[in-house]
């Protein structure tokens, strides 16, 4: 088994932050385990502007936001990185077994930085009625289809609920040629930033159907059409008030979700938010959108050295 | 005249009330910084954006290329900016920053790469 003094999981934004931070406070032996072939996580996916305003003082798009981390670890060597090295398990004796190509190996750690970021809730989630066609996708697949395979995987489109990152392929969509048929919102208000319903709904004149709710979704192969219906604000739906649109995609944009089932697995438990990045086991630490969902990455940034700092002090009082 | 606008220039987004004489700004209220007051009167006046897309690679690590313009473009060359991009081949490797087109289209805007592709 191989030990390490740190090892950090994920080198999206809040990996890479917190091991460049744990190395500025002294701790040399880090390794960084990132499951694809690329450091920068979901940041190499968003290539609209919006990022580093308050960190950087700049306006950059994901991918630039990503490079200034990714160029300031080239220069670390004592920040050993492991591409596609997919974790599989933790335990509390802060081991990590992990699978790369052609192995799977183990490391114990003097302590563990968790930041494998959050997830998209999925249709299931949000309960929609109807079949199970093809062109049903979560916003930020649909984000990875287009922006880093170039497939475009739909021609008309709706897209349920308005989060940033459904509001972001609302324009992504139309600017490829699609048409963005309707933008259904539940509530009465979106739940994404203003600045994206004004540059990416607003600027494109694009339907954004607020106290509306999608209903089912048909089709056989693909899918077909929706029916949507109008809700009073208790969120019930208004009698008579359902209506359909033909359209071959659905986009799910509904909420993130905190990605935490390795510490989950080994009973580890996140403190509340007054604990910053801390958890019930000393010695792991979990940081970025797996401790909580972050508007902005650079709050992430800003937490995740926080977290590069405690792991720092707790390796030093375990050597005192 | 009043219009109301929201300042798009970062996440704060705040709402600004414009006074307008003949298309010209007077004066603007709302805004926290700066920005808010250059926004308001380009967003009157003439309309800006940063334009991001990305570009097809061929035979590079990457299979595509991300990309944006260096400055803003009025917001009625977005479309016809972004189809001309479609057109846009890059086959040798490419660093973040490298600018791929100068002065696209006359814009007087440089396309850059938002990424290292090898």
């Amino acid at each position: 088994m191989i030990k390490r003094d740190l090892v950090v999981v994920g080198a999206g934004p809040a990996g890479m932050a917190a091991a460049i931070s744990a190395y500025k406070a002294g701790v040399r032996d880090i390794l960084l385990l990132e499951r694809e072939q690329f450091l920068g996580g979901v940041l190499n996916q968003c290539i609209h502007t919006g990022f580093g305003i308050e960190y950087f003082k700049e306006v950059l798009t994901g991918p630039e936001y990503a490079g200034r981390f990714i160029k300031e670890l080239k220069n670390l060597p004592e920040i050993n990185l492991s591409l596609r090295s997919f974790v599989i398990k933790l335990n509390c004796d802060k081991v990590l077994t992990f699978l790369k190509p052609g192995q799977m190996e183990q490391v114990k750690a003097k302590a563990i930085i968790m930041a494998t970021g959050c997830r998209e809730k999925t249709r299931e989630m949000v309960h929609i009625a109807g079949s199970r066609p093809s062109g049903i996708f979560s916003a930020g697949l649909a984000q990875k289809l287009i922006n880093i395979e170039g497939v475009l995987p739909g021609r008309e489109v709706v897209i349920v609920g308005s989060g940033d990152i459904g509001l972001i392929m609302a324009r992504r969509f139309t600017l490829e040629g699609a048409q963005v048929k309707a933008i259904i919102e539940i509530k009465d208000r979106t739940s994404g930033l203003l600045r994206n319903v004004i540059q990416c709904v607003k600027d494109y004149d694009l339907p954004l159907l607020f106290n509306h709710k999608i209903k089912r979704i048909y089709g056989n192969q693909r899918v077909k059409k929706v029916s949507l219906a109008k809700v009073d604000k208790n969120y019930n739906e208004i009698k008579d008030s359902e209506f359909f649109i033909d359209c071959d995609t659905v986009l799910i944009s509904t909420g993130l979700i905190p990605e935490n089932e390795l510490i989950e697995m080994a009973d580890i438990k996140i403190k509340s938010e007054d604990d910053l990045n801390k958890t019930s086991l000393p010695g792991v630490f979990v940081c970025g959108n797996s401790y909580k969902v972050y508007d902005l990455v650079d709050s992430a940034t800003k937490d995740s050295q926080e977290a590069g700092t405690m792991a720092a002090e707790y390796i030093r009082s375990l050597n005192a | 005249m009043l219009k109301k606008l929201i300042c798009i220039e970062c996440p704060v987004s705040c709402e600004l009330l414009i006074e307008l004489s003949d298309g010209k700004v007077i004066k603007i209220e709302g805004h926290k910084c700066d920005k808010g007051q250059e926004y308001a009167k380009s967003e009157i006046e003439n309309p800006q954006r940063i334009i991001t897309s990305t570009v097809l690679a061929e035979k590079l690590s990457l299979k595509m290329v991300p990309i944006r313009s260096d400055k803003p473009i009025p917001k009625d060359k977005v479309l016809p900016a972004i189809e001309a991009i479609k057109e846009i081949r890059i086959k040798e490797p490419v660093a973040l920053g490298q600018v791929i087109r100068e002065n696209f289209l006359n814009l007087g805007v440089n396309l850059i790469a938002t990424r290292d592709v090898s």
